[in-house]
């Protein structure tokens, strides 16, 4: 799905990422995880081709997408979605529109399917009364669910959350990974999470979203969800784990230990 | 309070005129590019030219009234005070209607652009556009300049007719000319060269003050500071710009157009 080689980059004379290289396969969740200024949030601007590598090779859905052109890079961005730190919705644009927009742009698409696939995407989020409000009468925890509808409308192949909690209250918090856990057990989508709150990839590592109860229930102890979970940790600008939560709990290294306690 | 090296200095300016040039290729070669977005062109010119009529006519009407009254105090002198209106025609249409209604425009709107995109840079609105599969220079930035070059072209006609007419109402209410000398002198010194160059101007004004405004919107950097850096500097440059074209451009079509 995603395959980083050796990916460098630096921004004047400082060095962000210094050969960075791992793996994220079809139907995984990697939670990426570092101090601030690690360079997480660079590695989903990368995967999106919203910025270049100075080095080494990015392959996103099969595509080397180090060298492609912007132009083909709109069309493979298709197949992904993104959700953004703050959001970043449009304010000019209602709830609605937002949601809509990638539908709006690839033209020939009937207003009455937009409408009926916006609604959709605002009922996985349970947003739906929020259609013909701005972006600024929104909460912040609200925005974030318009960004993930925004993101799922097209049923991408792969996902991409920068910070999703950042900022927010822990009962907020949770609704949002709850949102996180659905799009990941119900429609299989793989993704990328970046998040400063290792409590975020603990709670998606250790359950699992019902159908029935439409909820996030605790899996029983030793029971791993039917999704592959893994973690990514970045230290000065590189990988210094990659594996999954009981690689990560056993892990000896000291500065993993002190990350994760 | 950090020293930089002229040579980096010199580097850095270099190098934002290059990005400059690029972006006014890149915007455009657009324009022949699909999709084209008319609706958002039609949005702009609603903005950028209606929202800025109600100036643009203030401005214009007080210059020529202006200009009326300050003619009037030489010509008199020389005995000619009735060649007002051709002074004032001739001022407006080839040189104060165009540039001033293209300062007006850009402490409007060239500013107003760099806020509006630096805004939507910071908050990472431009990355979500790129991500949604959008290019932000085909959407926000082509269509502003299109509507900037067509809507400031009839601004500037706009701005030269009620700047006649204010001359036209000082000349009558204050310098107590006969209207019709006036209106009739203001038309016959009009010539074609006068007119071209009138009507050239604005054209290449725009595309200044949609580019610039642009060009420090897409550009910005380092939350609302920079945002606030981004308007200002739109605007500065914006306007240095246009008086610095102004006159090269007059220079060279006096030279093109073997004017007397």
């Amino acid at each position: 799905m995603v395959v980083f080689e050796d990916v460098a980059l630096g921004f004047a004379e400082n060095e962000v990422l210094r050969g960075v290289s791992f793996r994220l396969a079809r139907g995984e969740t990697k939670a990426l995880f570092g101090v601030a200024g690690s360079g997480k949030s660079l590695i989903l601007k990368l995967v999106m081709g919203l910025i270049r590598p100075d080095a080494g090779r990015i392959l996103v859905l099969g595509h080397d997408i180090s060298q492609m052109r912007e132009e083909d890079l709109f069309k493979l961005r298709g197949k992904i979605g993104m959700v953004f730190q703050e959001s970043a919705l449009f304010d000019s644009l209602t709830v609605r529109e937002n949601v809509a927009y990638r539908l709006m742009e690839e033209h020939g698409i009937y207003d009455e399917e937009i409408d009926r696939r916006v609604r959709e995407a605002l009922r996985f989020v349970e947003l739906e009364r929020t259609l013909d409000l701005d972006p600024a009468e929104l909460s912040g925890g609200m925005r974030r669910r318009v960004a993930i509808a925004r993101a799922v409308i097209t049923q991408p192949e792969l996902l991409l959350y920068d910070s999703p909690t950042g900022g927010l209250d822990p009962v907020t918090s949770n609704t949002i990974i709850e949102l996180i856990v659905k799009q990941r057990d119900v429609n299989k989508t793989s993704a990328l999470l970046v998040t400063h709150r290792l409590q975020d990839a603990f709670t998606m590592a250790t359950h699992q979203f019902d159908t029935q109860t439409n909820r996030m229930l605790v899996l029983p102890p030793g029971q791993h969800c039917a999704v592959p979970m893994s973690f990514l940790i970045l230290r000065d600008g590189k990988v210094i784990f990659d594996g999954d939560l009981s690689a990560l709990t056993q892990s000896q290294d000291e500065y993993i230990r002190e990350y994760i306690s | 309070m950090e020293l930089t090296s002229p040579t980096y200095f010199a580097k850095v300016k270099v190098q934002t005129v290059q990005d400059y040039i690029l972006f006014c290729v890149h915007a455009v070669a657009n324009l022949f590019r699909k999709p084209f977005y008319f609706t958002d062109m039609l949005r702009q010119a609603d903005a950028i030219g209606v929202g800025s009529l109600p100036i643009v006519v203030l401005t214009g009407f007080f210059t020529g009234a202006v200009l009326a009254l300050q003619a009037s105090n030489t010509l008199e002198r020389f005995g000619s005070l009735s060649l007002v209106g051709q002074l004032v025609s001739a001022s407006m249409v080839r040189e104060l209607g165009p540039v001033l209604t293209s300062l007006m425009v850009a402490g409007r709107n060239s500013s107003g652009m760099a806020s509006e995109l630096g805004s939507m840079m910071v908050t990472e609105q431009i990355d979500a556009m790129r991500a949604l599969g959008t290019d932000p220079m085909k959407k926000l930035v082509t269509p502003r300049v299109v509507a900037t070059v067509f809507m400031l072209f009839f601004l500037a006609i706009v701005s030269d007719l009620v700047g006649l007419a204010g001359g036209g109402l000082v000349a009558k209410v204050l310098l107590h000319l006969d209207s019709r000398q006036y209106w009739s002198n203001a038309w016959q010194t009009l010539i074609f060269q006068d007119v071209f160059m009138g009507l050239i101007k604005p054209v290449l004004f725009g595309f200044i003050i949609a580019t610039i405004g642009c060009f420090y919107g897409m550009n910005a950097r380092g939350g609302t500071q920079g945002v606030g850096r981004a308007t200002t500097q739109a605007m500065v440059a914006s306007s240095v710009l246009i008086l610095v074209l102004d006159f090269f451009v007059t220079r060279f079509l006096m030279a093109v157009l073997s004017y007397r």
